[in-house]
């Protein structure tokens, strides 16, 4: 009994390992292949395909997340008498944390799930060998494009979900908390500034990264069935959703710490 | 030439190919036959290098390619074309996209000089007017006459076969072995093909080899292997009595 327990902790470590080291070769293909000249058709079509389709989803979510935030916040500093600070509040939260975390969370279910499932179907119906048979690295061909089109969209999507969120805020502490717009915007003026914004953007810019690049890992190493599809779509959300928090932490020390 | 010398293929501790030798001469058609699950695809996996050896040598040519990087291959490859069992075409991509791609990947051509070689391959297959479908609205049949298309688009020295006539149906198989033979002598390519149907193999082939639970029993001229008396091998020829 004791035996088997550790059986199973022993093949769980070396299952993580295994991906880890798995993940960190997939890096450095990727890398490899930036060398090359880089597919701005593909970049531009995954783009559009991963990127504009969020819009609609990333809006809702930050625009609630802006709403909800200034409901719990704007009462108890009216109460303190702090309502100066409420538009600027919001607005470093949502730029330093909420934009970032949120949009990419959204976009790993959104984008890193469908990436996995597009490659992994490809890898299923055997066309990731016909791309290597055809003397196509599948790294070059799938990962490259997706990565920096990630890597531009999710910021890009962060800069869209900050102003939603702002403008969330807004809405609720003016109409109906009672503060006026003046108040509201001289307060992001005052206490917010554009490292508040850049911060945040520089994490996205890796959270973008990290969606593209585990979204075709987990689509590559897909096991054989639809039901293979099934699971690694969801490896890739769950996978990204903690890296991502995992990341955010780190990146938070390094960009915000002091 | 293709040349593998002692190669040996295990997944985990299975054995998938046990110590197999085997030459395949420039111009010929070998069929490589079994039953499912005996490693003949394990084989041409190998010969792609799509997988790699657990021991032994695979020669294309000059270059031993079992211990080549994903790289080194890629210059190796360009000599092949392969047309898989379920076709493999790229389904995001029209019909004419799909046999333009290893055009558009390794050749500077233009575009209107792509679309004519695109035409005349479809030509080759028997095929016209069908560059702008999509693969999901053509038949198996035409499936594989594309990808037939798109393994001959960069002129290989070697072409892959594997199960061409999986799924399809008798008429529809006669028509594919007539094309694998009629591109073969167009071409004057290698063509190596996995089979599990006798029949198609006596049709197209130059030689047989025959793989049996990993291990390589069989390889001769169509006219030879008949001769063979082993029972594994005079099963399968049953089967072709049976059809």
């Amino acid at each position: 009994m004791i035996i088997k327990f550790f059986e199973l902790i022993g093949e769980f470590v070396i299952k993580m390992l295994s991906d880890f080291g798995s993940v960190i070769l997939i890096y450095v293909d990727t890398f490899k292949q930036l060398r090359h000249k880089p597919r701005f058709r593909h970049i531009i079509a995954q783009m559009s395909h991963l990127g504009v389709d969020s819009l609609t989803i990333v809006s809702l979510t930050l625009l609630f997340t802006g709403v909800v935030f200034t409901l719990q916040t704007a009462h108890e500093l009216i109460r303190f008498g702090a309502q100066s600070t409420i538009g600027g509040l919001i607005a470093i939260a949502i730029g330093r944390e909420l934009g970032p975390v949120l949009v990419a969370v959204v976009c790993a279910g959104r984008v890193g799930a469908a990436i996995t499932a597009e490659i992994s179907t490809m890898k299923v119906t055997e066309q990731i060998d016909a791309l290597r048979v055809m003397a196509v690295s599948p790294v070059d061909y799938l990962i490259v494009p997706r990565m920096i089109a990630c890597m531009i969209v999710v910021p890009l999507l962060t800069v869209f979900g900050d102003l939603i969120g702002v403008f969330g805020g807004y809405v609720v502490a003016v109409y109906y908390s009672g503060i006026s717009s003046y108040l509201f915007t001289n307060s992001i003026h005052v206490f917010a500034n554009i490292y508040d914004l850049t911060g945040g953007l520089i994490k996205a810019i890796f959270f973008g990264n990290v969606i593209a690049v585990l979204g075709c890992y987990y689509g590559l190493n897909c096991p054989d069935g639809a039901e293979g599809v099934g699971k690694a779509t969801t490896k890739t959300v769950v996978a990204s959703i903690i890296v991502i928090f995992i990341l955010n932490a780190v990146l938070t020390f390094f960009i915000y710490g002091d | 030439m293709i040349k593998i010398k002692n190669v040996s293929k295990y997944f985990n501790t299975k054995a998938a190919l046990k110590q197999v030798n085997l030459e395949i001469f420039d111009g010929e058609t070998l069929a490589i036959i079994g039953g499912s699950g005996s490693g003949k695809s394990t084989l041409l996996r190998l010969m792609i290098g799509l997988i790699q050896p657990s021991e032994g040598e695979i020669w294309i040519d000059e270059d031993e390619i079992s211990k080549m990087s994903e790289e080194d291959l890629t210059r190796v490859r360009l000599k092949m074309g392969m047309v898989f069992q379920y076709s493999a075409l790229f389904d995001s991509m029209s019909v004419g996209d799909n046999v333009a791609f290893g055009l558009v990947e390794h050749t500077d051509l233009p575009k209107d000089k792509i679309n004519s070689i695109v035409k005349e391959k479809l030509h080759q297959v028997g095929l016209e007017g069908v560059e702008n479908l999509m693969p999901n609205e053509l038949s198996g049949g035409m499936k594989k006459r594309v990808s037939l298309a798109r393994a001959i688009a960069i002129n290989p020295q070697i072409i892959f076969y594997d199960e061409p006539s999986s799924g399809l149906d008798p008429i529809t198989t006669r028509t594919i072995d007539e094309l694998i033979i009629s591109t073969q002598k167009s071409l004057r390519v290698t063509s190596v093909v996995v089979t599990h149907d006798m029949a198609s193999a006596c049709r197209i082939a130059d030689r047989i080899a025959m793989v049996y639970k990993g291990e390589l029993i069989a390889l001769d001229t169509v006219e030879n292997f008949r001769k063979i008396n082993d029972p594994r091998v005079q099963d399968f020829f049953k089967s072709l009595v049976t059809q």
